[in-house]
């Protein structure tokens, strides 16, 4: 957890002075007490100088986690979690992490490394005190602009064009009709678990608005990589493009990011009108935990899009290489006539990680139409689930599904699995799925081995190949950074 | 350049090569005959270093370096390079992309700076012209949807590529017509010179018509039967294996 305890001492004997949600707001860091009640949700909402609907609607989601169980039919594995002892609040200005480098571990070093990553950026993402207050916080992995000023002139172009692109509390504050409309509109409040939790005390995200008939003047994407994103426990982002906009986002770094918050649940809600395009990208490399499974990010996402428009489009690509645990089910609600819903995946897991992930496809609109591209990529001793639902409403009529799922294993003691839920309820809907699972073949690296590569550039060229038909959904400056996140994820799988 | 000695290998229990001897100078093509089954497709793949096959007696000498010491990604650095028979698929992998990856792997390994992709397609298009092939196959995925005459070509694009010193042709000529022949010969016949040797595994006298020998060598039973000039080759085109096997027996 993020505070030391020096200073949540300081905060409690501050607090006992009575404090109606027992806080000091004078001091320098903000903390809530572990736990989590409708105080702790009151001060969130406070602090955010959120309007006062927003906070009944987080007690709402509140209310409506209290009554759910934590779901328990993935196929993953982890030790019971104390929501009671999880601070739910706390933005403290300092980290309590490594006090340098060398108190980080080795492997993680050695994977910045070979990502090629700066020293001092290594410093900040994993987490080392004071590394990130000698200059802003930035992701980008290449220095090749000055990122202030750049990061003034994406924001001047993108107001020129009307779209709207801000922290989403920030976006309650200055755009609350917009918000109370779509917020929880895809994702309600009590819609699972995790996504109630994330409801009720979420603390940051992004809010992105693109009016009608407007392309985004650039991706989003390329914004982030010069500029400061913290990327917090219970993030939250809601994206609306109105008719004939265009988006395209992507969340995430290829640098592997370390937290102290073990729990992540993010909640990401997609809107699209009548031939809006939204494109969401996501590059997942949180710390997978050592190479024995001690440590690494537990994360339950909860991604949903809503095709609401005729013709509208929705296309997740995710590329999910972190995380000792992946729960995460990107999908789409295709509401338009002759919407189009697609979800394209590479999810590797090595030494002990595991991931169920996969997709939703729900056709309501006639003529709606879905692609599913999964390739699952297992090493070590992990496990590797597909999990997909692909639903056709009687409304639906002549709705396609395509469904690919490749998976690929290297060694002998990770798995595969695949798991399709396909539920039609109209006869003239189409469904199709494609399932394969192989080894990575003697052949094939012998081959490559006989050309002069070693083994462990053979499997990389075997495994991107396996992934092309994913990597090519991905920005094109992403695609290969991703490319070289896949073989750094593998390393020491073979021989 | 390649000194075999009393090699013998197996698959499992089964014995394949029974103690071949064969020496390639440096500047010589050689050519391997013989009867299906007789091993030729085993002395590749063990010259190479496939791991299916157990080495149980022998040595292999490359420049005198103990083959049979390296790994296989070793033994193509040294040098050594083999034309499959059957050419492997790499789905999603890009053929422009493999040999560049190959050819630099190559070159870190003699200490030779890597080629960065403007240079490499440079190289390749100039070889694929003199091979009269065409460019679009570097576009295309590692063998995948290739014919079988195509996969044979692009073996041979490889190795004009790679440029090995010692290269081992598993029937590259099978199943060719008559121009993609003439490819696969000129491949060879381009890399021809002091430096570079070869062992063209075939069954047939029109690829040596091409690509004329400075031995053959008859391979039976996992064995050398006989070897000879060129013109042992037009003998077994015309009398078969049989003759030859029956007074070996």
């Amino acid at each position: 957890m993020p505070a030391d305890n020096e200073t949540l001492d300081t905060v409690r004997s501050v607090t006992q002075s009575g404090y109606k949600w027992g806080f000091e707001t004078d001091i320098e860091m903000d903390v809530a007490p572990k736990g989590l009640s409708p105080d702790t949700i009151r001060l969130i909402s406070e602090r955010k100088e959120e309007p006062s609907w927003m906070l009944d609607w987080r007690l709402k989601a509140y209310a409506a986690w209290l009554q759910m169980e934590e779901p328990n039919w993935a196929r993953v594995d982890h030790p019971r979690i104390d929501y009671q002892d999880i601070h739910y609040y706390a933005a403290p200005k300092k980290k309590a992490g490594p006090k340098s480098l060398d108190e980080v571990d080795p492997e993680l070093l050695k994977m910045y490394e070979k990502l090629g990553i700066p020293l001092k950026e290594r410093a900040i993402l994993a987490g080392v005190e004071g590394a990130d207050q000698e200059q802003p916080r930035q992701i980008a992995v290449d220095a090749v602009f000055d990122s202030v000023s750049v990061a003034t002139t994406f924001q001047e172009t993108l107001l020129k064009a009307g779209v709207i692109f801000c922290p989403i509390s920030e976006a309650l504050r200055k755009y609350p009709d917009l918000m109370r409309q779509y917020i929880g509109s895809v994702v309600p409040v009590g819609d699972n678990f995790f996504a109630a939790l994330n409801s009720a005390v979420f603390t940051d995200g992004s809010f992105v608005f693109i009016p009608k008939g407007v392309r985004c003047p650039m991706e989003l994407s390329t914004y982030f990589r010069i500029n400061t994103r913290g990327t917090g426990q219970f993030e939250r982002t809601l994206i609306i493009a109105e008719a004939g906009a265009h988006v395209s986002y992507l969340e995430g770094c290829t640098a592997p990011q370390r937290d102290e918050n073990q729990l992540h649940a993010a909640v990401v809600e997609l809107v699209a009108m009548d031939d809006a395009t939204i494109k969401y990208s996501t590059v997942q490399n949180w710390y997978p935990g050592d190479a024995n499974g001690l440590g690494g990010i537990y994360n339950f996402v909860t991604k949903r899009g809503a095709c609401l428009g005729d013709r509208s489009k929705i296309s997740w690509t995710q590329v999910e290489t972190g995380s000792a645990i992946t729960w995460k089910y990107p999908s789409c609600v295709l509401h338009g006539v002759d919407s189009v819903g697609e979800f394209y995946s590479v999810a590797v897991t090595n030494n002990h990680q595991q991931a169920d992930t996969g997709t939703k496809m729900i056709h309501i609109g006639k003529g709606s139409r879905s692609t599913i591209i999964s390739k699952g990529i297992s090493a070590g001793h992990s496990n590797n689930t597909y999990r997909g639902l692909v639903k056709v409403l009687p409304s639906a009529s002549g709705a396609r599904n395509f469904t690919q799922c490749d998976s690929l294993l290297i060694g002998e003691d990770c798995g595969a699995h695949t798991v399709p839920y396909i539920e039609s309820r109209n006869r003239s809907a189409k469904i199709e799925h494609e399932a394969t699972t192989s080894k990575i073949n003697e052949d094939q690296l012998f081959y490559c081995r006989q050309r002069g590569l070693n083994e462990e550039d053979a499997v990389n060229l075997i495994v991107n190949g396996f992934c092309k038909e994913v990597l090519k959904e991905l920005p094109m400056e992403f695609a290969v950074e991703a490319q070289k996140l896949l073989a750094v994820s593998l390393e020491g799988s073979v021989g | 350049m390649l000194d075999i000695v009393g090699l013998t290998a197996s698959i499992g229990d089964k014995a394949i090569l029974n103690g071949i001897d064969l020496s390639v100078p440096a500047g010589e093509i050689h050519a391997i005959m013989g009867p299906n089954g007789s091993g030729k497709s085993t002395l590749g793949y063990v010259l190479a270093g496939r791991e299916d096959y157990t080495v149980t007696g022998g040595s292999v000498r490359f420049e005198n370096q103990d083959m049979l010491a390296m790994t296989p990604e070793a033994r193509a650095a040294a040098g050594l390079f083999l034309a499959f028979q059957a050419p492997i698929e790499l789905p999603g992998v890009n053929n422009a992309n493999f040999m560049r990856t190959a050819l630099n792997a190559i070159r870190r390994a003699h200490g030779e700076s890597e080629l960065d992709a403007v240079q490499f397609l440079k190289l390749a298009r100039a070889e694929m012209k003199r091979l009269s092939m065409d460019a679009e196959m570097l576009r295309r995925n590692v063998n995948v949807g290739f014919s079988g005459g195509e996969k044979k070509r692009n073996e041979v694009l490889q190795m004009a590529i790679l440029r090995p010193r010692f290269a081992v042709l598993d029937e590259t000529d099978s199943g060719l017509d008559i121009d993609a022949l003439k490819i696969v010969a000129d491949g060879v016949n381009s890399l021809r010179g002091p430096g570079f040797s070869a062992l063209v595994i075939t069954h047939h006298q029109r690829l040596l018509d091409h690509l004329v020998p400075n031995r053959v060598h008859v391979l039976a039973g996992g064995r050398i039967l006989r070897s000879g000039g060129p013109e042992l080759a037009k003998e077994l085109e015309k009398n078969g294996y049989g003759a030859m096997l029956a007074e070996a027996a």
